[in-house]
């Protein structure tokens, strides 16, 4: 009896899923196909409950398995670590590779920073494979979230924070803050802690809060479709073939004809810094670009 | 160092910069952005061959103004060079024969991110294969991870969904555990590059220190890879993944991703760890093992099912299990077969998945095997396309599955008497369960129905897809019919790979 | 066992690595699947970093009174491995609210069955 209730209950809810969710599939749907697959689905869901109870058959021997597989995974792998190198103590693998870095990073890459001297320069592919990654991520979830173009599209009611004045106000004093420091992180990437990738973190957040605090509708003014596509592509466009010419001239022992500047200036360290700004701007863009998607599926 | 050593540089920087393009362009516009990227990536990668192969030695090309143990690198011999060449044919031939259907089965609005996913995918697999660097390796791993999830997700009902959840959560525990075997690498070696890494570890294995974390660290790369590539008790992702993506994003997936993880976990054994290492042996058997259950287990699940596209998925289970199989014989024969295979399985599936495409396209979309009774009468090329993968897949003479086949089996004699047993009983028992389940859906697509007509197609519709048909089919003979050639590069790239 | 106790970060990012291990597998609601394999990566990340330290280093940036720097390798290596994760997890993200818009539910069992369920999808 109760399984009879729950599987009506069940029916009732999907006919409320398949009103209200637009999946291409169900738009060519007519009313009657509908009724017809809801009662097969009723027949169905008898039968599911013996696959359901298969299917709890196979978790708990899943559950064996998991445990086993974790527990040796972990004891095996505490066991690897008490045979690792020592924590905290020079070690003399660094000699190689990494004291080179630490030595040579300022005259060959004239970066402050050894570690943005190590990522934009000596290992600058891992950096821009990275880079990458971003963008592949950014066109993912525009590929699962965007809906502004299908006809049944329309805002959600979401809590909207504009109303709220101490969120506008505190906004007004650190938006420019945040955004400011981001700019700053950016572009003393070589000099300081920090670079391309923290500094366009700290700039995503500041445009996220801009848009909390100020209405998304001001937010997509600001940053149209346009612009956001524009700016992106020129970002990553200008990282790939800078990238390129660096690593063209590298391997065929070309003179690169960037000069490295005074160390400790602003203008220094050759590709870095316009790589750094590059990066920075990708990171910027995927961040905000990701949370549109998820706020409201569009950049209206 | 002459321009031609640059190629495969060339055509890792084209990729990425074509998805660039391809993100502001239309939909049309990217697809032949895309055609146009790849077919110059297949060039590209064909003079590597022909410069290697006149070379005769491997090329290392430094990425940057600084040498190896600083900078990055990559390198390229004849085998990686084959490997680009036919991967990319196989990339332009999945995105021409799939356009039909990546127009039916995606928003009009989103085509051009799906040309960005597979321009940055080819991009990955390029990387994958010339890279010399560990770390370069995971990060453009990640890239093929993530793209390939990409174009699974694109593709909107709810399955399909489902189905690329359950890709990424389980490729992405795959990389973590790649991750770890690089981290505790790293740790004991101090270098990233795959040579000054394979000199650390000599010297280590020669003292015998570190001997559990090497064991680790073989074990957690073997088991992430294999994960991702769908070794048998970790297939459970393949039949719903290939089943319900867009046909090109099904051949791709088959065709070259899971290749791609293969790829890389033959580099690390050769180039990282070394191919003659005791450790290895003992990974490489238990590989074996997992490689013959996938194939018996893998075949066995084709035959139960009743959907086209999950058979072909289920039979996937069984190919990858042929390549670990032939990583698990060992010796340069036994990878020759196996690379081979990858070749061979590569050019056979994803001319299995555009045909079962076209034929589901004529059997009121249906992929159960019910419907689809004179589904070759209705399309006769797609009908002709199937018979000759499914004859490839079968292994009969004259085809490229006969000769890897055939490699297998000439690969496992003479070494450990029961591996050649072993080997010998299983392609058997495979071959028989292929040809059952390969020869009832060429009868079924065969069985004439009552007043099936050919369908008349738009020839503008059908050209891409014909030709890609066409040249799949010619890959297939020539490496079937001519695979000596093919053979001895392999194991030339294979001699010189370490 | 002394060598544990020396080790004592690497053993907390392996018992992190392992937190989010069980978490993945043992969890069947998505969300606490993608928190599992965040945790399991931060546990990576924590591993990586500690690697690179050495007791009384600077950071690696160049300073007049420095006295030696720490490894700058493994911060580099990090600064890759964090914007995977961040990618990771955003794409995962976005696969639940699809899935939570489909199918109403989050636990990977349900939507399953669900789905068999499902005539018009094949």
């Amino acid at each position: 009896m109760k399984i009879k209730t729950k599987i009506k209950e069940f029916v009732e809810q999907s006919r409320e899923w398949t009103e209200s969710f637009s999946d291409m599939s169900e738009k060519r749907d007519l009313p009657r196909e509908r009724v017809r697959r809801e009662e097969h689905m009723v027949d169905r869901l008898m039968e599911e409950k013996a696959g359901h109870m298969g299917l709890l058959k196979w978790r708990r021997l899943y559950l064996v398995l998991a445990t086993v597989c974790a527990v040796t995974l972990i004891v095996v792998l505490l066991t690897t670590v008490a045979m690792l190198p020592v924590f905290g103590e020079h070690h003399e693998y660094m000699d190689t590779v990494a004291q080179y870095y630490i030595d040579h990073a300022l005259e060959e890459t004239g970066a402050m920073n050894i570690v943005a001297g190590m990522i934009l320069d000596y290992r600058a592919f891992d950096t821009l494979g990275e880079s990458f990654v971003l963008f592949t991520a950014l066109n993912c979830v525009l590929i699962l979230l965007r809906r502004d173009f299908q006809e049944e599209y329309r805002l959600h009611d979401y809590y909207d924070l504009t109303r709220d004045p101490i969120l506008r106000r505190v906004g007004m004093v650190v938006i420019p803050c945040v955004v400011s420091f981001g700019v700053y992180v950016m572009l003393n990437g070589h000099l300081s802690p920090g670079g391309g990738f923290s500094g366009g973190a700290i700039f995503g957040a500041g445009l996220i809060f801009l848009s909390l605090a100020f209405g998304d509708d001001f937010a997509a003014r600001l940053v149209s479709e346009k612009l956001f596509k524009g700016v992106a592509a020129v970002a990553l466009g200008f990282y790939c073939l800078a990238k390129g010419y660096s690593f063209f001239t590298g391997a065929n022992h070309l003179e690169s004809g960037i000069s490295l500047g005074t160390p400790g200036s602003i203008f220094s360290s050759g590709l870095i810094l316009p790589l750094n700004v590059a990066v920075g701007f990708v990171v910027t863009l995927t961040m905000y670009g990701i949370y549109r998607m998820f706020r409201r599926g569009s950049f209206k | 160092m002459e321009l031609i050593a640059n190629f495969p540089f060339f055509s890792i920087i084209l990729c990425l910069f074509s998805a660039v393009i391809c993100s502001v362009l239309r939909g049309r516009g990217a697809k032949i952005c895309t055609v146009v990227a790849e077919s110059v990536l297949a060039i590209l990668s064909f003079a590597t061959l022909w410069y290697v192969h006149l070379l005769e030695k491997p090329v290392t090309f430094m990425m940057g103004h600084f040498p190896a143990p600083w900078g990055n690198e990559i390198r390229f011999g004849t085998l990686e060079a084959v490997m680009a060449t036919v991967f990319s044919l196989i990339l332009l031939c999945a995105v021409l024969g799939g356009s039909k259907f990546v127009n039916r089965d995606i928003f009009p609005q989103k085509i051009n991110l799906y040309y960005v996913l597979i321009n940055l995918l080819g991009a990955a697999l390029m990387a994958l294969i010339y890279t010399n660097d560990i770390f370069t390796g995971y990060v453009f791993l990640e890239i093929l991870t993530l793209t390939s999830g990409g174009i699974l997700m694109i593709r909107e009902i709810g399955r399909t969904t489902l189905a690329a959840t359950r890709y990424m959560i389980l490729n992405l525990l795959g990389s973590g555990l790649f991750l770890l075997g690089i981290i505790l690498m790293y740790d004991i070696t101090g270098h990233l590059l795959m040579a000054n890494m394979h000199a650390s570890l000599k010297v280590l294995i020669a003292h015998g220190s570190y001997s559990l974390p090497l064991t680790v660290i073989v074990g957690v790369m073997c088991v992430g890879l294999a994960i991702k590539s769908g070794l048998f008790p970790f297939h459970s992702w393949m039949p719903d993944t290939y089943g319900f993506a867009t046909p090109t994003s099904a051949s791709i997936l088959s065709g070259l991703v899971s290749k791609g993880y293969i790829f890389l976990l033959v580099k690390i054994m050769y180039r990282v760890i070394g191919i003659d290492q005791e450790i290895l042996s003992v990974a490489r058997n238990i590989l074996f093992v997992f490689g013959l259950c996938g194939i018996v287990f893998g075949s066995v699940f084709a035959l139960q099912q009743n959907n086209i596209n999950r058979m072909t998925s289920y039979s996937s289970v069984a190919q990858i299990g042929y390549i670990y199989m032939g990583i698990g014989i060992g010796g340069t024969a036994g990878f020759a077969a196996a690379m081979f295979h990858i070749l061979a399985h590569a050019i056979t599936k994803p001319a299995l998945f555009l045909a079962n495409a076209s034929l589901i396209e004529v059997s009121d979309d249906s992929p159960v095997f019910h419907d689809l009774s004179g589904a070759a009468h209705r399309n006769k090329t797609a009908g002709v396309f199937f018979t000759i993968a499914a004859m490839s897949m079968v292994g009969i003479p004259f085809f490229a599955g006969f000769t890897s086949k055939l490699l297998f089996s000439m690969a496992s004699l003479g070494h450990n008497p029961a591996k050649t047993g072993l080997v010998l009983v299983i392609l058997a028992i495979s071959t028989i369960l292929n040809t059952l389940y390969f020869i009832r859906t060429v009868i079924r697509i065969y069985t004439k129905r009552k007043g099936d007509l050919p369908r008349k197609f738009s020839m503008r519709a059908e050209l891409p897809g014909w030709i890609a048909g066409v040249s799949l089919a010619a890959m297939n003979l020539f490496l079937g019919l001519n695979s000596r050639p093919v053979i001895e590069l392999i194991e030339k790239g294979l001699l010189r790979f370490q | 066992m002394r060598n544990l106790i020396n080790n004592y970060e690497e053993v907390f990012a392996i018992v992190l690595f392992g937190i989010g291990f069980v978490t993945l597998l043992f969890h069947q609601n998505l969300i606490k699947k993608i928190i599992g394999l965040n945790i399991m990566d931060t546990g990576l990340y924590l591993f990586l970093a500690s690697m690179g330290y050495i007791y009384g280093g600077d950071a690696p940036i160049y300073a007049e009174n420095a006295g030696f720097y720490i490894n700058p390798v493994p911060a580099g290596l990090v600064l890759t491995g964090i914007v995977v994760s961040v990618s990771v997890t955003a794409i995962m993200l976005s696969l639940s609210v699809r899935l939570y818009k489909r199918y109403g539910t989050l636990n990977l069992d349900e939507i399953y069955l669900e789905a068999r369920n499902k005539i018009n999808e094949r």
